[in-house]
């Protein structure tokens, strides 16, 4: 299949795991990939076996699904609950839970829940059914956040008046600095979100070389694009660099997309705080629509309980989503937490680290403790 | 001379009257209506004029109560199935709901090792749907069956309030003869069996995917919806008691299916993600939607665990069959770890192959 094979060609990607394995020496190098897309990658191909034993993989907050916080996916249910709404949401978020069941359960018992694949399956929602509210559930970073901007902008201009956006799109980078600002955290570089890039351009990560003193390169998500990226963190380490790379170049410029990016500045705005799960409240890290445009934010048409729900004790997602934890380190991943009885989030998307780790990498987790169990 | 008519006159008028109503009454409606369920004449006029005129066999046309059934001639004993039909939309490249009634019934049964004979109809109708679309499905349901060399015996209809039900719902059930000393299980499987499929995984669960239009994706793949019993024959004739377990991948696909026989056997399964037959528009489909393949529906395809001596026999016979023309030797069984199946990836790499956790959901980024 072309524009997918060459990606994935076997012997090159022998050629480039060797490679790693004479960069890497007996150094322990920790590489924290920031997107639940590389995630996700990494466990399909079973990249993380082909890695030296020293060359560790950390997963990062860049799963959208799996950072939102119990309280909005209550305010989300709350609003689906009404009569007279339509509520759109991607499909991902049917199953996360709130305090209180999911939209999966509203939808069982009654709220009109539909699935969409773009926020604008949701105007055309909201056009085909004048006499009912659309809301349309917005989650993502900046690789969504233009979608719903444009959205946004088409209904204003149409006059759609029974369109409204619940908006929760949030952007990577006050998490990256909290993960960085996080006590006990020992990271060696990172692999850089290849989406989020291709909108906001590589320019914005210079402060992590110049200020933390690390590397960065923005990885493409084919197994090829991993492996080459992985290898060039190396690299600089070896020369002793810490710069910003763009292995992603035939999809990521330096400057990202400015029409994207107009797009998000002429719709949102950064709130002052906004809650990650597991995270908790990050300064300037959520987006809300601008005030002109309040006719069409959910949060100004429709009350929400707006109350901040704790995360579950039991959950450790926090944890994993700073790269504290493995996935197999939590408490209950597993046994009460799994992709059919998710506790956390990171349990619910395939982009999320529990959910990819409990998918495809259980076999290697019970080999590991077999050998272990065999020598002691 | 009196215009009036005479007894006898109006006795004979009467008498034709009765014997046109005992006929069958005249199916009019372009649409069905609740009264098509009453159990009373409308629904009689809907039962002869599109089910009994088109299915007619010696053991349906009595309509009575229950079909009675020459008792089996062979050893082997029977294997009896059911399955429901709910595919939205009801008509899709490939197929339509009542070509898959009958062939996922036939392939049930053929799973069994057992030669499909009889199938049952029931039908659930909401109010409303178009006659035409029926006697459609009806048509395609007799030819399918023709094709599978089975036949309708007996059936049912109802109809239920419009909002009660999504047009039509399907189900058959089957009856068929198992050839003597055939014992196919799930939990049959043994360490060092072959895994083989017979062709293509993928192209029902994209064709119906891409019928939905709500992904505004286009493709040429159609459903693989087939009868499998002939390529059941071809196979345990080739390999006879090497065939441990056989399976259709429908639902949930071959992940389901090998999952099911890993747990049941309690053996592993190893895959060699190189050797899976995926057609190029499924493998695409699946690369912008975020799915596995190994997740997707097949009704026309199926799953063989073969004793490793009688693998080679086996994969010739299915290669020979139109069925099977892209058989694939995909894996093995082996011992550890019992109930898991585990893909070694074309880069080298392992992982872990589950069921399906709730609906294909496509990602988002």
């Amino acid at each position: 299949m072309k524009h997918v094979d060459e990606y994935r060609d076997p012997s090159l990607a022998a050629a480039l795991v060797r490679r790693i394995a004479a960069l890497a020496g007996d150094a322990r190098v920790q590489i924290m990939e920031v997107c639940g897309g590389h995630t996700h990658a990494i466990y399909k191909h079973g990249l993380d076996q082909l890695l030296p034993e020293g060359v560790e993989l950390v997963h990062g907050p860049g799963c959208p699904v799996c950072v939102i916080p119990m309280g909005r996916v209550d305010d989300a249910i709350h609003i689906a609950r009404r009569p007279e709404v339509i509520f759109a949401t991607y499909g991902d978020m049917m199953r996360v839970p709130g305090s209180a069941g999911c939209l999966l359960d509203a939808k069982a018992a009654g709220a009109d829940v539909r699935v969409v694949y773009s926020p604008l399956d949701a105007l055309q929602l909201a056009l085909r059914h004048p006499e009912r509210e659309v809301v349309f559930f917005a989650i993502g970073f900046e690789t969504t956040a233009p979608a719903t901007a444009v959205t946004l902008q088409r209904a204003r201009a149409a006059g759609v008046g029974n369109f409204s956006v619940f908006c929760n799109h949030v952007t990577i980078l006050p998490a990256i600095k909290a993960i960085l600002d996080s006590p006990g955290m020992r990271l060696d570089g990172f692999l850089g979100p290849g989406h989020v890039s291709t909108v906001i351009g590589t320019e914005p990560y210079r402060w992590i070389p110049e200020r933390y003193r690390l590397p960065i390169v923005v990885a493409g998500f084919e197994p090829l694009d991993v492996l080459q990226s992985v290898a060039m963190l190396l690299e600089q380490l070896r020369d002793g660099r810490r710069e910003v790379e763009n292995q992603y170049a035939r999809v990521v410029s330096k400057d990202g997309n400015p029409r994207a990016l107009s797009a998000i500045a002429e719709t949102m705005e950064l709130r002052p705080q906004f809650e990650w799960r597991g995270l908790g409240f990050i300064g300037q890290s959520g987006l809300r629509l601008r005030r002109e445009l309040a006719a069409w934010d959910a949060e100004a048409r429709f009350e929400v309980p707006g109350a901040r729900i704790a995360d579950p004790k039991s959950c450790q997602c926090g944890e994993v989503l700073k790269g504290v934890l493995k996935p197999w380190q939590c408490r209950v991943f597993g046994t009460a937490c799994t992709p059919e009885t998710p506790i956390g989030t990171c349990m619910v998307s395939s982009e999320g680290a529990c959910a990819a780790y409990y998918t495809y990498g259980r076999y290697e987790l019970r080999r590991q403790a077999e050998t272990v169990a065999q020598h002691p | 001379m009196s215009d009036k008519p005479t007894l006898a006159e109006t006795m004979a008028r009467i008498g034709r009257a009765s014997e046109r109503r005992r006929s069958a009454p005249p199916l009019r409606e372009e649409r069905v209506t609740l009264s098509h369920g009453s159990g009373g004449k409308a629904s009689h006029a809907l039962v002869e004029s599109v089910f009994a005129a088109e299915l007619s066999n010696p053991l349906l046309d009595p309509l009575d109560d229950s079909a009675v059934l020459p008792a089996p001639t062979g050893a082997g004993g029977l294997a009896f199935t059911t399955d429901s039909y709910v595919v939205k939309p009801l008509f899709f490249p490939g197929g339509d709901i009542g070509r898959l009634a009958v062939h996922g019934t036939v392939n049930d049964l053929a799973m069994a090792g057992a030669r499909p004979l009889y199938v049952s109809l029931g039908v659930i109708l909401e109010e409303g749907f178009p006659i035409a679309d029926l006697r459609r499905i009806v048509r395609s349901l007799r030819q399918a069956a023709e094709e599978a060399d089975v036949r309708v015996v007996t059936g049912d209809t109802k109809v239920v309030e419009r909002g009660k039900a999504d047009g039509v719902y399907l189900n058959t059930a089957g009856i068929g003869e198992l050839r003597a000393g055939v014992r196919l299980s799930a939990a049959a499987a043994r360490p060092g069996d072959r895994v083989l499929v017979s062709g293509r995984l993928g192209d029902h669960g994209v064709a119906i995917l891409v019928a939905r239009a709500e992904l505004e994706l286009e493709s040429a793949v159609e459903s693989d919806s087939a009868p499998l019993h002939g390529l059941v024959a071809s196979l345990l004739a080739a390999a006879g008691d090497g065939v441990h377990a056989l399976k259709d991948p429908t639902r949930g696909g071959l992940a389901t299916a090998l999952n099911e026989i890993a747990r049941a056997s309690a053996v592993g399964v190893r895959l060699d993600e190189a050797r899976l037959p995926v057609g190029v528009e499924v493998r695409g489909a699946c690369e912008i939607l975020g799915i596995d393949p190994l997740h997707l529906a097949n009704e026309g395809k199926l799953v063989a665990l073969v004793a490793p001596e009688r693998a080679e026999a086996a994969l010739e016979a299915l290669r020979a069959h139109p069925l099977g023309r892209e058989a694939a030797l995909v894996g093995e069984v082996v011992e550890e770890p019992p109930g898991m199946v585990v893909l070694r990836t074309a880069l080298g790499g392992r992982r872990v192959v589950d069921m399906l956790a709730g609906d294909a959901l496509p990602r988002i980024c």
